[in-house]
């Protein structure tokens, strides 16, 4: 039996990569694409008639299948279906990271589950708190209300916009340059950061179509997501480089940080590094450039 | 005796001087006197060798009991002549004690496998068997023990006179009256005919059969109407639909692009990598998308590749298209798209299968390689490779040219799934050796890429590339752990195929099988 060391509420988390709870096949070795989570789903993946089936293999994935570092979510039914509250146990007994919130659009939904893992969490035997909580906003609601959101439970980690629910709610279609969504994105990463929690962009359905696919990810990491949902291995690498932080920002953030030393040393707060203004917030962002280089194993330097 | 590989070979095998398996390059340096065929002499003028019959084409040229008949594999599934010819042979003629030396056989010869069973073909000597005759074969129902050798160790033991050829029959897509013929300008053509050309060199006879006759000269060809005793022309040599598809289709599986990139990464990461270099793939699966993969690497470096070698699909012609392949040396054509490009770029080039990777001549093609991508059935912890036996013991494969690349090349990377099905691909000791350890060098699977502790320097080359490797132990371990350890398979004490490594010494021996029961 595979007992999953404790979660990590921050950690890297580039590429949320969804399948089917339901089919052994696909999540008997899902870890081995390198996709930092995955997403076993038992909402929309799942027919009606197979959830308890779904549930079984999900429970007896979760048991016998060693992922390694790879993160294991599960996204459980929406709050309105007779579902969610059997998948939250079965996701507690199974020992997985964490729960993604379908369809969720308000702190009272959040704190519903949190209360049920909680339960859930003393009827197995499984540490309390260990159980983290991702929310999905899936609808204009779940965007204004994103800050109470991911502020109503320790457990959240963070938030992620679900692309196929919401540009229906909002009678729109997926646009090249994202402008369909681009208010909501916009809004829930304000929220996120406000909380300090992190944002994940929604997948991008159309596997075959790697050009937009491209052209969103690039626009993701400009508006600052911290990862993606994906729905196939062939998206991981792309969302990988890109999230990456680049050589020539590595070697600024590195810069940033060895001045700031130095002018720490001599008292001095304010001064400027390649003709541009820094202070202390340029240096934090260094740091956070250099930590996530490293956890993308893309820093080979000593800071 | 044990060889090399540690197998152990029956002594009974070890006469007329054959000796066991000692490492890749054991012959290097030694010499060898070359067979020379016995040939007829057409000295008065005649207007067209064209035979009524292929009945006729053998009795001109003297078939008999005990003869041993060759054929080639480039219409692959789709070819309709070695089992037509054989037919004749056996049925029309009534002749037995055959010994039959393809290049490969299958499911389009089935026939052979009854007469194996009737006792009328007695030998056979190839490159692959797959379907019937293989299961014949391993039921010990064959007279002699068949020899296997790769796509090298043919022309090295037809010019060994090993095996001496009486009457080879090549299937032609075009031929005229006298016998120039090629693989292209028919109704059936399969491009490169390099499998069939040096067969008209040393074979006694040569019986060109094609369902496409054309004015003379039908030039330039592949075999030249000076080695050809008769031309027969039949309504089809081959099934048009099995012969090669369109396109060989680039896999859309995710675990076989992951498996690609990765091994498109590993070559990107050694020394060999630079303008000029050498390339060979298979078209399976994960081998086929390699292509795709190497395409960007070599953009982004901005370096070309030298040459590329064997079997041949649209893939790399695309390639060779877009100006990233000086040349192309063509053996087989696995696609529509390959068998139109041959003779159409001045880049493509057709080459025999002895020029490709014979052992015994003075440097085959693949001593140049740097790179070849290979699959495998079995990979064990030596490195050594099985391609030939089922993991129910039975012949279902083809070495092809896999021994021979991986002993020529640089480096050769085996891409494998880590299991199949309920099988570990990876494995304690794979059933039978076909490609030695010492000529495998990175294992590509899709749960991590294990190098041959023989190569420090490509470990080096990984590891500076930040290319993550665990060693080939823990893949098998972790295959084992999925699937199981399976029990050893027990055999019968009969040899029914001899394993032949490239130059001509024994690798290793394929038994009868013990019938499964259940007690």
């Amino acid at each position: 039996m595979i007992t999953r060391k404790k979660p990590e509420k921050f950690r890297l988390r580039r590429t949320m990569m969804f399948m089917n709870a339901q089919k052994p096949a696909l999540i008997k070795d899902a870890y081995i694409y390198g996709s930092d989570s995955i997403i076993l789903d038992l909402e929309d993946a799942v027919a009606e008639n197979q959830k308890d089936a779904a549930r079984f293999s999900l429970y007896y994935a979760l048991k016998n299948i060693d992922y390694g570092d790879t993160e294991v979510l599960v996204r459980i039914n929406g709050l309105d279906t007779p579902h969610w509250q059997e998948d939250i146990r079965c996701v507690v007994a199974g020992g997985a990271d964490g729960i993604r919130i379908a369809k969720c659009e308000s702190a009272a939904d959040v704190k519903a589950v949190e209360e049920h893992v909680l339960m859930a969490e003393r009827e197995f035997g499984v540490e309390e708190g260990r159980t983290l909580l991702m929310a999905a906003l899936e609808s204009p609601k779940g965007i204004m209300n994103a800050y109470e959101i991911v502020t109503a439970s320790e457990r959240i980690f963070g938030c992620a916009i679900s692309g196929g629910d919401f540009r229906k709610s909002m009678h729109v279609q997926i646009e090249k340059g994202g402008i369909e969504m681009l208010a909501a994105r916009g809004q829930m990463l304000l929220a996120a950061r406000a909380a300090g929690v992190q944002c994940f962009d929604t997948m991008f359905p159309n596997i075959d179509d790697m050009e937009m696919f491209q052209e969103e990810v690039i626009q993701n990491r400009k508006m600052g997501f911290d990862g993606k949902s994906i729905v196939s291995p062939k998206q991981i690498r792309f969302v990988h480089d890109t999230f990456a932080p680049t050589p020539k920002e590595i070697a600024y953030a590195e810069k940033l940080v060895r001045s700031f030393e130095e002018q720490t040393d001599s008292g001095v707060g304010v001064y400027t590094v390649d003709g541009k203004m820094v202070d202390i917030p340029f240096f934090e962002d260094a740091r956070r450039v250099i930590a996530l280089a490293k956890a993308c194993d893309v820093y080979h330097g000593d800071l | 005796m044990k060889n090399a590989v540690n197998r152990d070979i029956p002594e009974m095998l070890l006469t007329n001087g054959k000796e066991v398996y000692q490492g890749k390059h054991y012959m290097d340096g030694k010499y060898i006197k070359k067979d020379s065929p016995r040939s007829c002499r057409h000295v008065k003028p005649q207007e067209s060798k064209i035979c009524a019959s292929i009945q006729e084409a053998c009795e001109k040229c003297g078939a008999h009991d005990g003869m041993t008949f060759s054929f080639h594999t480039e219409f692959r599934e789709g070819d309709y002549v070695a089992a037509m010819v054989a037919r004749v042979l056996v049925e029309d003629m009534g002749l037995k004690d055959i010994t039959v030396a393809a290049t490969s056989l299958g499911n389009a010869q089935s026939n052979i496998a009854e007469y194996i069973e009737q006792g009328k073909i007695i030998g056979v000597q190839t490159s692959g068997v797959r379907g019937k005759i293989g299961e014949v074969i391993s039921a010990g129902k064959l007279m002699t023990p068949a020899i296997i050798r790769s796509h090298g160790g043919r022309p090295r033991a037809v010019e060994a006179g090993e095996v001496h050829i009486d009457i080879a029959f090549l299937a032609s897509a075009s031929s005229d009256c006298c016998g120039n013929a090629k693989g292209v300008g028919g109704k059936n053509n399969c491009g490169s005919m390099g499998f069939a050309i040096h067969d008209a060199y040393y074979a006694d006879h040569t019986v060109i059969v094609t369902d496409t006759l054309v004015d003379f000269p039908n030039l330039p060809s592949s075999i030249s109407c000076i080695d050809v005793d008769c031309v027969c022309v039949v309504d089809d040599i081959g099934d048009a639909a099995k012969i090669s598809t369109k396109e060989a289709r680039m896999t859309d599986n995710p675990r076989e692009l992951m498996m690609a990139e990765q091994v498109a990464d590993v070559i990107a990461a050694t020394p060999y990598f630079k303008n000029g270099f050498s390339f060979q793939t298979g078209v399976g699966g994960p081998s086929l998308a390699v292509n795709r993969f190497l395409e960007d690497h070599m953009v982004n470096q901005g370096i070309k590749m030298g040459f590329a070698l064997g079997g041949t699909s649209s893939a790399i012609c695309k390639l060779q298209d877009k100006g990233l392949v000086e040349h192309i040396l063509d053996t087989q054509d696995f696609d529509q798209g390959a068998i139109e490009h041959i003779f159409k770029h001045p880049g493509h080039h057709e080459i025999s299968l002895s020029e490709y990777a014979n052992a015994g001549n003075k440097g085959a093609y693949v001593n140049k390689l740097d790179y070849v991508v290979l699959s495998a059935l079995e990979i064990d912890t030596a490195f050594n490779v099985n391609v030939i036996t089922g993991s129910d013991g039975i012949l279902r494969g083809a070495p092809g040219g896999h021994p021979d690349t991986a002993a020529g090349s640089k480096c050769c990377i085996i891409v494998t799934p880590l299991t199949r099905g309920r099988m570990a691909t990876v494995c304690d000791k794979v059933v039978t050796v076909t490609t030695p350890g010492d000529c495998v060098d990175v294992l590509v699977t899709d749960y991590g890429v294990a190098v041959n502790p023989l190569r420090p320097d490509l470990i080096q080359c990984l590891e500076e590339a930040g290319i993550k490797h665990v060693t080939i132990e823990e893949l098998r371990d972790k295959a084992y752990s999925l699937v199981g350890t399976p029990d050893t398979l027990t055999w019968e004490d009969e040899v029914v195929a001899i394993v032949e490594a490239r130059d001509g010494t024994i690798l290793d021996v394929v038994k009868k099988i013990k019938p499964f029961t259940v007690e």
